[in-house]
């Protein structure tokens, strides 16, 4: 029995022990990104054809889900507001939802799945059959021509395509609108447009360029940091998506708590 | 007076538990071709992964042309690494990169106000030297095993290196193929002017390509000096064994 705590003790202490030691790594990893990105040689041509790669990439699965949560979300609400004979501010409804929470944390979601996962697995596989030490012992930065390059990049499209998924989403909204309320297109933008503000654009594009930063970090991280092997691989790109998506959620939470603030001035 | 171009003075380095390098002394002078066998897993490819500052030994020191590389600052160390090229045993291609983007990959990083007419040049210049001009638009995923090592030989030459370390050149290829490629280590050696160390378990290899052989064995480096010295006539145990299976035929 003591033998068995004792036991258990040591196999906790080891996972608190991990823990750290992982934290610390990452935390090196992200100062390193943060002082490589200033420093020359600019790698701006791969910065540009991973920016294609993630953006252009990601449209078709982008545009269906973004079309579909607005159809689907107009459906959902409206058995509530006709029940207070409010329908006809379902455009209101709609565009406060989408733009302020809905469209980011899809767009990021759907990101974290496709670009994170890919990311992992890329740089994963780079790393175990030894692409990245052939780039070191050329005296080319990995860190600089990888890791900068992809973060950067998810970094500007994640709101490029939180914009599109925006648009497609009021689109579906609209679409739906129409066939049911007899609503026009210019009276459902107008009404969109009245309903939302500036710190409500703002702050869904900061937002943005953070899930993009953790999208692209948290990839780039699991890949470099994979075990050897095929299965390592595997588990980076799982991890990727995983760890994106968790901390999408905790920042989703904690930006919500920041403009509530903001909205008192 | 010959030089010594690497000096591996009591370098130790350890994984864990594990102790694969004990204590390892070695010259690599001028102009030689150095053949470092040993069983998988002897120590054989951290050695040099040491060299170049891939890996950084507990003790001792690692000495490439005059300079101690794990004392060397990221700066030094780059140019250091410009005049040391690394064929990996896998051959470490860029998956995403044609054969052409592969090869200018290190060129258009490390020389400076290179023209496209140059660069052109220097890549077709060195992928005839390898027989593979044809690749040059090909992806690495379209080429055999062989044609991966000759193009990952190639990218290594390109920056023109003094000193070339190959890593398990001829594992995992058919007979003839791994004759081709000891042909091209002789043939880099003659044209390049290179100081080489082939790392392998391939006593063919070994013999075609080698001017001195080093054994490997429990950490330490036991025999070293000619073929015919080392093999031929091996009364160590380890060594023998290794002969008798690598020429099981004769």
């Amino acid at each position: 029995m003591a033998e068995n705590l004792k036991g258990n003790e040591k196999v906790f202490s080891t996972r608190i022990d991990r823990f750290f030691v992982g934290l610390e790594r990452a935390f090196k990893f992200l100062k390193k990104f943060f002082i490589e990105v200033w420093l020359p040689p600019y790698e701006f041509k791969e910065v540009i054809k991973q920016c294609y790669r993630i953006g252009y990439n990601s449209l078709p699965l982008i545009s269906l889900t973004g079309f579909i949560v607005g159809i689907v979300f107009t459906n959902q609400s409206r058995p509530s507001l006709s029940e207070f004979g409010a329908t006809s501010w379902l455009p209101a409804l709609i565009s406060i939802a989408v733009v302020r929470a809905m469209g980011p944390l899809v767009t990021a979601l759907i990101a974290a799945g496709k670009v994170g996962s890919s990311i992992g697995a890329e740089i994963g596989s780079m790393k175990v059959t030894e692409q990245i030490d052939a780039m070191e012992v050329s005296a080319t930065n990995p860190f600089k021509f990888l890791v900068v390059t992809r973060v950067l990049a998810s970094t500007f499209m994640i709101p490029v395509l939180v914009l599109y998924t925006d648009f497609l989403a009021l689109m579906g909204a609209f679409l739906n609108v129409n066939v049911n309320e007899k609503v026009s297109m210019n009276t459902f933008f107008v009404q969109v447009f009245d309903s939302i503000s500036f710190l409500d654009i703002s702050s869904s594009m900061l937002k943005s360029l953070v899930f993009g930063f953790t999208i692209g970090i948290v990839g780039c991280y699991k890949g470099y940091n994979s075990t050897k092997g095929t299965e390592g691989v595997g588990k980076a790109a799982n991890s990727a998506v995983v760890m994106a998506m968790f901390l999408i959620f905790i920042e989703e939470l904690l930006s919500l708590q920041i403009i509530i603030f903001l909205r008192q001035f | 007076m010959i030089d010594t171009v690497i000096e591996i003075k009591n370098l130790s380095k350890s994984f864990g538990d594990m102790d694969v390098l004990k204590n390892v002394n070695l010259d690599l002078y001028s102009g030689e071709n150095l053949v470092v066998l040993g069983k998988s897993g002897s120590g054989k490819s951290v050695l040099i992964k040491i060299m170049v500052g891939l890996l950084t030994q507990d003790s001792g020191s690692a000495i490439v042309l005059g300079q101690e590389v794990s004392q060397l600052k990221p700066k030094s160390l780059n140019e250091l690494r410009l005049k040391i090229g690394f064929s990996f045993q896998a051959s470490a291609l860029y998956d995403s990169m044609t054969v052409r983007e592969n090869l200018e990959f290190p060129l258009v990083r490390n020389v400076k106000n290179l023209g496209k007419v140059d660069k052109d040049k220097l890549v077709e210049e060195v992928l005839e030297g390898v027989g593979l001009i044809q690749t040059i638009n090909q992806m690495p995923s379209e080429l055999s095993g062989g044609q991966r090592k000759r193009i990952g030989i190639a990218r290594t030459l390109i920056l023109k290196p003094a000193i070339m370390l190959y890593d398990e050149p001829t594992a995992g290829l058919d007979p003839i193929t791994c004759m081709d490629i000891n042909n091209l280590i002789n043939q880099v050696n003659d044209e390049y002017k290179t100081t080489s160390i082939i790392i392998t378990h391939d006593l063919t290899c070994a013999k075609v390509t080698g001017d001195r052989m080093a054994v490997l064995l429990d950490g330490h480096f036991g025999n070293t000096g000619k073929f015919e010295e080392v093999f031929e006539h091996a009364v160590d145990g380890r060594v023998k064994s290794f002969y008798d299976y690598n020429f099981i035929e004769q």
